[in-house]
């Protein structure tokens, strides 16, 4: 059990994300649905600019599924091809005062597919690999472009479950990823960056410092534009660091307060977004289901894995070492993790990174306990809890219309979702949807225990290195990033078939998703009888949860009870392997 | 198709100018004007020269001084261009083949001290830059330290109650004591 004091810790910064994404929400409605906003004044010129040099007849028209999905694609390769440039060639740029080589060719391209995905999955330790050049131009760059892709491509599925024009106009993708960049993603960046230095986070474009340390030697400090990178990186829920370590560095996350805003910002956008969906459908009922059910999974998942933290590893506690938290004493698991976090602010920020597919760390998830660990690996397996821009919603009504044709069948009724019939299309989209996530974890998993040079990347032996497998595919399918990092992926198997994982789970999942929005879209309404079975209700809410656990349960329990599972036994039973 | 890839292009470039390099520029200048200090890693200078930064921790071994966490950076300690984790797993041999080596480490340095070991000083941080240790870490340490220096102990204890930065707002994080600033202030005394 947890400490009390973690409990409420828990509680307000639930409760405080919550009272933010309500009028964020709201703003970000305003903001898709075309409606005026305060920055308006401010900002529509920037915007008018902006149209004019992308070109007025690509501005302007009015834009289908297929049409959104290409131009969609077309900018995020252009990106991807920029990156991968830049990577190749930084030791011919500017910035580049440690004197970096170009990043080799698999590695450039694991990077490349991994920033314009939002997966940030990180193959390199930054400050060892990434000139300063590299890490504005190319790494900060796509933090705002990738962000900005994955909540243009939500909102566009918001739209086509409440065309009426049968899905003719979902916006326009150029104009919607301007107006996500000037009025999401760029202020808040501003303003906080500056709060983030003040708390001790360098912002310079010296490369290092050299420092005589006090028992003799010199130690080179590495440091840079970080704290313009840090708040992207979490409002973004994007989650690459600048450094090796993450926000388990001191100068990426140097105190609570730094910490208790990155987790904040990570939770802005998802939160907020399930509540511009209640709006853009016109159903803020079914919207609080949607957000209740998900606030409930995220703070059973806060509790279990802080619990699991506090609790420790009993191993330890025979070897002399004092775990029990109180009296100046950390306690728990502090293996991996930082004095000034200690095991309560860590968990939390790793669990939220997983929830919200950030991926960022204060903590090396890889030395968590065994249950600590597995909430992480459950949460992006799921895919589901908030997620990230728009991802996890969409994922979570995917699981609905599930629920809806489950329950159908249950009572008899034309299964019938925001007043569209779920029929064939319908449900066959959605499972190819949602497929594509298991597949393409456990078959590259299983190919790379299979495999001399999979096995061979391994940091930890036996149940836990299976996790580790385990944990970098679905990191990289769900489009996270976080790592059980003891595995060396700087290789050309992991760099391509990583890369691959994460080009799959972000663009076919996309448009299976725009795909089924189009199919809906295109239906006429039907309208509420007494027949209809309505899913803005608690009981309904309850069906959804139900479904989402057996699905995910089915899918991926064997994975879970072969890796952390029976490590949690096996730690218990002294064991060690 | 030419048109679309023209537009794709024009609006990449623009963004990749604001923010990949206006937006780091213009903050960058903001923090050099508003905060130096931090902006540039929070150095702490003895002497006009620095001796290591108030955020990255630095190995100390020598038992006159206060011992920070265990590092895992490779190819060494505490190595501040390289930071990174042990990422060992909570059932590997080599975890407690770590923590076992620090308690034997620990004790021999201090052979009258039975007390369990504070779980942060046994274990290696996830930054290996940690610049921390908890109040008990640096308590346990204090008789070695007060021998070796020919101090008395509560001269040592009052040392450490005065660098203890206590939790933010009393209840968000964990009671901690900044090894590099505690250690100078040891070198101080006299």
């Amino acid at each position: 059990m947890m400490t009390a004091d973690a409990f409420w810790q828990i509680v307000a910064i639930v409760l405080i994300a919550a009272s933010l994404s309500v009028p964020f929400g709201r703003y970000l409605a305003h903001v898709f649905m075309g409606e005026r906003t305060f920055l308006d004044p401010l900002l529509d010129p920037v915007d008018r600019l902006l149209y004019g040099i992308i070109g007025p007849a690509q501005t302007s028209r009015p834009m289908d599924w297929k049409d959104y999905a290409v131009h969609m694609l077309l900018t995020n390769v252009l990106m991807g091809v920029l990156i991968y440039v830049i990577l190749m060639f930084q030791g011919h740029l500017p910035l580049n005062p440690l004197h970096f080589a170009g990043v080799n060719p698999e590695l450039a391209f694991n990077t490349a597919a991994s920033f314009i995905t939002n997966t940030n999955w990180q193959n390199y330790g930054g400050e060892s690999t990434l000139s300063l050049f590299s890490q504005t131009a190319a790494i900060t760059f796509p933090m705002f472009t990738s962000a900005a892709t994955g909540l243009v491509v939500a909102v566009a599925f918001f739209r086509s479950l409440a065309a009426a024009d049968g899905g003719r106009n979902l916006g326009n993708f150029y104009r919607d990823f301007v107006r996500a960049l000037t009025r999401v993603f760029l202020l808040p960046c501003l303003i906080l960056t500056p709060v983030l230095v003040w708390q001790g986070s360098p912002e310079t474009f010296t490369g290092q410092a050299i420092a005589h340390l006090v028992q003799g030697g010199l130690q080179h400090i590495p440091m840079g534009p970080v704290a313009s990178l840090e708040v992207i990186k979490h409002l973004g829920t994007n989650g690459g660091g600048f450094f090796n370590a993450n926000s388990a560095h001191p100068f990426e996350n140097p105190t609570i307060i730094t910490n208790v805003l990155e987790m904040l910002l990570m939770m802005l956008t998802p939160m907020s977004l399930v509540v511009a969906f209640g709006r853009m459908v016109r159903n803020p009922r079914l919207a609080r289901v949607i957000y209740g059910v998900m606030a409930i999974m995220l703070m059973a998942a806060l509790f279990i894995a802080v619990s699991a933290e506090q609790g420790g590893t009993p191993v330890l506690a025979g070897a002399g070492v004092a775990i029990v938290h109180g009296g100046g004493q950390p306690g728990g698991n502090m293996v991996g993790k930082e004095v000034r976090f200690g095991n309560t602010q860590s968990a939390m920020f790793d669990t939220v990174s997983t929830a919200f597919t950030t991926g960022t760390v204060n903590s090396m998830l890889d030395s968590y306990t065994p249950v600590g660990g597995m909430v992480s690996l459950v949460l992006m397996m799921l895919n589901c809890v908030f997620g990230g821009k728009g991802v996890g919603l969409i994922n979570f009504l995917i699981y609905g219309i599930f629920a809806v044709f489950i329950a159908g069948l249950m009572v008899g009724r034309t299964p019938e979702f925001l007043g569209k019939k779920i029929e064939k299309r319908e449900i066959l989209l959605a499972s190819l949807a949602l497929l594509v996530h298991p597949l393409i974890i456990l078959v590259p998993a299983a190919w790379s225990l299979m495999a001399p040079y999979g096995v061979s990347a391994l940091g930890n032996t036996s149940m836990h290195g299976l996790t580790e497998v385990i944990y970098a595919f679905t990191s990289t399918a769900a489009n996270n990033g976080s790592a059980f990092a003891g595995l060396s992926g700087n290789t050309p198997w992991y760099n391509i078939a990583l890369g691959v994982v994460m080009l799959i789970g972000r663009y076919v999942s996309i448009i299976f998703m725009l795909a089924l929005g189009g199919s809906l879209a295109a239906k006429p309404a039907v309208s509420e009888t007494v027949g209809t079975l309505r899913t803005d209700t608690l009981l309904f809410g309850t069906f959804w949860l139900a479904t989402i656990l057996l699905v995910g349960a089915l899918t991926f329990l064997p994975a879970l009870v072969l890796g952390p599972i029976a490590e949690y036994f096996a730690m218990h039973a002294h064991l060690v392997s | 198709m030419w048109n679309h890839v023209k537009s794709a292009i024009a609006m990449l470039v623009f963004f990749t100018i604001v923010t990949g390099l206006a937006y780091p520029a213009l903050v960058a200048g903001l923090a050099q004007a508003f905060f130096p200090q931090q902006a540039n890693g929070s150095l702490i200078l003895r002497g006009g020269k620095p001796v290591g930064s108030r955020l990255i921790g630095q190995p100390f071994s020598n038992p006159k001084y206060f011992w920070g966490r265990l590092s895992a950076t490779a190819p060494y300690p505490y190595n501040a261009a390289n930071s990174s984790g042990s990422n060992l797993g909570p059932t590997n041999p080599a975890l407690f083949a770590e923590v076992e080596g620090r308690i034997k480490a620990l004790r021999e340095a201090d052979p009258g001290n039975s007390a369990p070991v504070p779980v942060d000083l046994a274990t290696s941080s996830g930054s290996g830059l940690d610049p921390d240790i908890s109040p008990a870490a640096a308590y346990y340490q204090a008789p070695r330290v007060a021998r070796a220096r020919h101090l008395s102990l509560a001269r040592v204890r009052r040392l450490i109650s005065g660098h203890i930065t206590g939790r933010q707002f009393g209840v968000l994080g964990e009671p901690r004591v900044n090894v590099l600033e505690l250690n100078l202030a040891l070198d101080a005394v006299h």
